[in-house]
């Protein structure tokens, strides 16, 4: 394996990089969660980096053809080719490099899709990718929560009951998606153990999220992220909310944040005070913020907060591994 | 075995099949990036890939993906990077990489994938047919049709050559008929790497690179903006391919002494009076049966497309005028096509259809599935073709030869 860059923990907001990689130029929606996202992951890596970008709201909004936000070499893949093209670069970097048609250095490689491109699409690619431990790069799904991109579309990683324009609430059938969210970051864990670095993020917690990208590239091998961002278009609220519906999401446990090191699963923040007995807040805190969720009854509501209750009160590891066997 | 060239010291004769010199060509090309993906036949190829990394005979990053679709795309990324690459696919596999065959002639990747002919499930079929390759015939790949092993070690580098030519930048994909090349042995001349050296420069993406010392945004969206101009650039780069196929044909024979013409292979065409023409490995029963037509006194010939895309329409308007008819053979079906025939015979027909003298032209379908085609049956085809050649009309547009009714 080539080596990585070493990419020390930042100590809080102000004191991280004041370069930026991703810049203006990008047409995102105000309170775009997944933009801020996209520039808190290349300030991370900084400037000796190669970003390979997915079909999705972070391809077409952000690159249209003569402006690009991006500061650090950028190219599109498609929809479910991130697993595919972060191990693309990776791989010709590194016979380049070792055959000196290159010079040597650790280049970061990072790859992103959204949660169609990576929990439906690219599922196979992705877990293809985090099988090969010759190549360092880190596979960043930004989870929005929809095809928000092609007009708010249902995916796996949709929650319960989410309002979509494939699934709308109707009169004989209010709840239309049935299907519970994919957990992709424990999936991603548990099905590949030689993946060094597994981790979920939240652009309302960005000091953690940028300290977990740089932990991913410096690692070394395959590494995986799943971000959580709320999107004011999708999930159908005021975009000066973004932040504080992140925090939600986390405070009422419905998001786990947590990283995978070397096989250790560590909770962070919010979600390891929660581990420990503190109080979660109400779903509904989070639910009745968001027009997508504006049809539920209380029984769905009902519904929602005992799937949550069981992950954090039954779940072998919540968040990571379901039931456990004892419990 | 004599050749009419002397032998080069710098080169060994060695019995091996298409996939194996395709291989081989991969170690003397010194290959950055190769994957693979299981699907019969091509994917014999890759298994003498992975032999000769294992031997340390090619230095190359090697990854085995999950799926056509990665296999296409991972290469395609390394490309992009400058890296040299090589991959391949058989039927169904070709066709589940389709997206990525696609973008790679809209991003401009130089990229040399080897298709081992086979027909499309379902049902099952193993066997050789042209319509896998032949559906990315719109998009920008150059298609090539190898009809010995020794093809397939010329033409891959020949291939990455071409593909690599900042003129063109575009795709490269050699066929090599299912178990008719993929798994037969023939006597090959592989050459020395000092002499492959001599021919194939390194490849460069110069300005395209994308690495940090030279941050490009590859790929924005460009919607109804800017589509139109590209894809007259591709078009552009694809009609470039023509003289730049060429020059490698030339530079090829300078080097090593054979090749032939680059778009073309004629035999015994000279006083013809009635030709087939063809693409692939059936070029050897058409040899045996006009040498055995020839001894009885009939004017027959055989003429081989090598490069189907970019496509030889002046070399075949010039060559085809002067027969009496000629017929058209496909291992490939077009249902629906303007004549119900193969694809080859629709383009040769959309060629001629310019030249002064307009052949009686007739379509055969042959080989499908990987069928054998005998020499009876092309000796059948010269013949219904030499009929329309006597009367100057034809009775039926299309044949389906050695099919049970």
């Amino acid at each position: 394996m080539t080596s990585t860059q070493e990419l020390t923990p930042l100590r809080g907001v102000k004191n991280s990089p004041l370069e930026e990689f991703f810049t203006s130029g990008h047409r995102t929606c105000q309170g775009c969660e997944s933009a801020l996202v996209m520039k808190l992951m290349v300030k991370a890596a900084g400037p000796r980096t190669i970003v390979l970008g997915s079909t999705g709201c972070m391809y077409v909004a952000n690159t249209t053809y003569y402006s690009t936000p991006w500061v650090v070499p950028w190219m599109h893949t498609q929809l479910g080719s991130s697993g595919s093209a972060a191990l693309g670069t990776a791989a010709a970097l590194k016979a380049m490099m070792a055959k000196g048609k290159m010079t040597d250095e650790p280049i970061n490689v990072i790859a992103f899709c959204g949660d169609g491109g990576g929990a439906d699409m690219g599922l196979s690619a992705i877990s293809g990718a985090l099988t090969h431990n010759d190549y360092n790069l880190l596979i960043l799904m930004y989870d929005n929560e929809s095809y928000a991109n092609t007009d708010i579309q249902v995916s796996g990683s949709s929650p319960w009951g989410a309002n979509s324009t494939f699934s709308p609430p109707g009169s004989l059938h209010r709840i239309m998606n049935k299907r519970w969210k994919k957990n992709m970051a424990g999936m991603m864990a548990v099905g590949h153990p030689q993946a060094r670095y597994i981790a979920t993020g939240c652009a309302s917690y960005a000091t953690d999220m940028m300290n977990k990208v740089r932990k991913a590239l410096s690692i070394g091998g395959p590494t995986f992220m799943h971000t959580i961002d709320p999107c004011p278009k999708g999930w159908d609220y005021d975009p000066m909310y973004s932040h504080e519906l992140g925090m939600l999401m986390v405070q009422t446990g419905i998001w786990v944040q947590y990283e995978v090191i070397d096989g250790e699963v560590i909770l962070n923040g919010p979600s390891k005070m929660i581990a420990k007995g503190q109080k979660r807040l109400p779903v509904d805190d989070f639910l009745k913020r968001q027009g997508r969720f504006a049809h539920f009854e209380p029984e769905d509501i009902k519904y929602f907060q005992d799937q949550i209750d069981e992950m954090w009160e039954r779940w072998w590891i919540p968040g990571v591994i379901p039931p456990s066997p004892e419990k | 075995m004599t050749t009419e060239t002397q032998a080069n010291p710098l080169e060994t004769e060695e019995l091996i099949s298409g996939s194996e010199a395709i291989a081989r060509a991969c170690s003397l090309a010194d290959v950055d990036v190769i994957t693979a993906y299981p699907i019969r036949p091509y994917d014999t190829v890759m298994q003498f890939v992975s032999r000769l990394i294992a031997d340390g005979e090619l230095k190359c990053e090697y990854i085995v993906a999950e799926s056509e679709h990665s296999q296409f795309e991972i290469v395609k990324h390394a490309s992009a990077v400058g890296a040299r690459v090589f991959t391949g696919s058989s039927g169904v596999g070709w066709f589940y990489a389709f997206e990525a065959l696609a973008v790679t002639c809209g991003l401009r990747l130089p990229m040399v994938a080897m298709v081992g002919n086979r027909a499309l499930d379902d049902p099952g079929a193993f066997g050789t047919e042209h319509n896998d390759a032949l559906a990315v015939r719109d998009l920008g790949w150059m298609l090539n049709w190898a009809a010995t092993a020794q093809d397939c070690i010329d033409t891959a580098l020949m291939a990455w050559r071409v593909a690599e030519d900042p003129r063109v930048y575009l795709p490269v994909a050699i066929s090599t008929d299912g178990a008719f090349l993929t798994h037969s042995q023939q006597i090959v001349k592989v050459p020395d790497k000092s002499l492959v050296d001599k021919f194939l420069p390194p490849y460069d993406r110069g300005k395209f690179q994308l690495h940090p010392d030279n941050p490009i945004t590859i790929a924005p969206q460009v919607n109804e903006d800017w589509l139109m101009e590209i894809r007259r650039q591709t078009d552009a780069a694809m009609r470039r391919a023509r003289d730049v196929i060429t020059e490698t044909h030339e530079d090829f024979k300078r080097i090593f002494g054979r090749g032939g013409d680059p778009f073309l292979e004629e035999y015994m065409t000279d006083d013809a009076d009635v030709v087939l023409v063809g693409m692939g490995t059936l070029t050897l029963p058409l040899k045996v049966t006009v040498r055995r037509l020839r001894e009885k006194g009939q004017k027959v010939g055989f003429i081989r497309v090598k490069w189907f895309r970019p496509f030889p329409a002046p070399e075949l308007i010039e060559s085809l005028s002067r027969f009496k008819a000629v017929g058209v053979i496909d291992r490939d079906y077009s249902l629906g096509s303007p004549f119900h025939g193969g694809v080859l015979l629709n383009e040769v027909k959309a060629a001629m259809y310019s030249a002064e003298n307009r052949v009686p032209i007739i379509g055969f379908v042959a080989g499908l599935g990987g069928r054998e085609v005998t020499v009876p049956a092309t000796r059948e085809m010269f013949e219904i073709t030499q009929k329309a050649a006597e009367s100057g009309t034809i009775d039926n547009q299309i044949h389906w030869i050695g099919v049970r009714e």
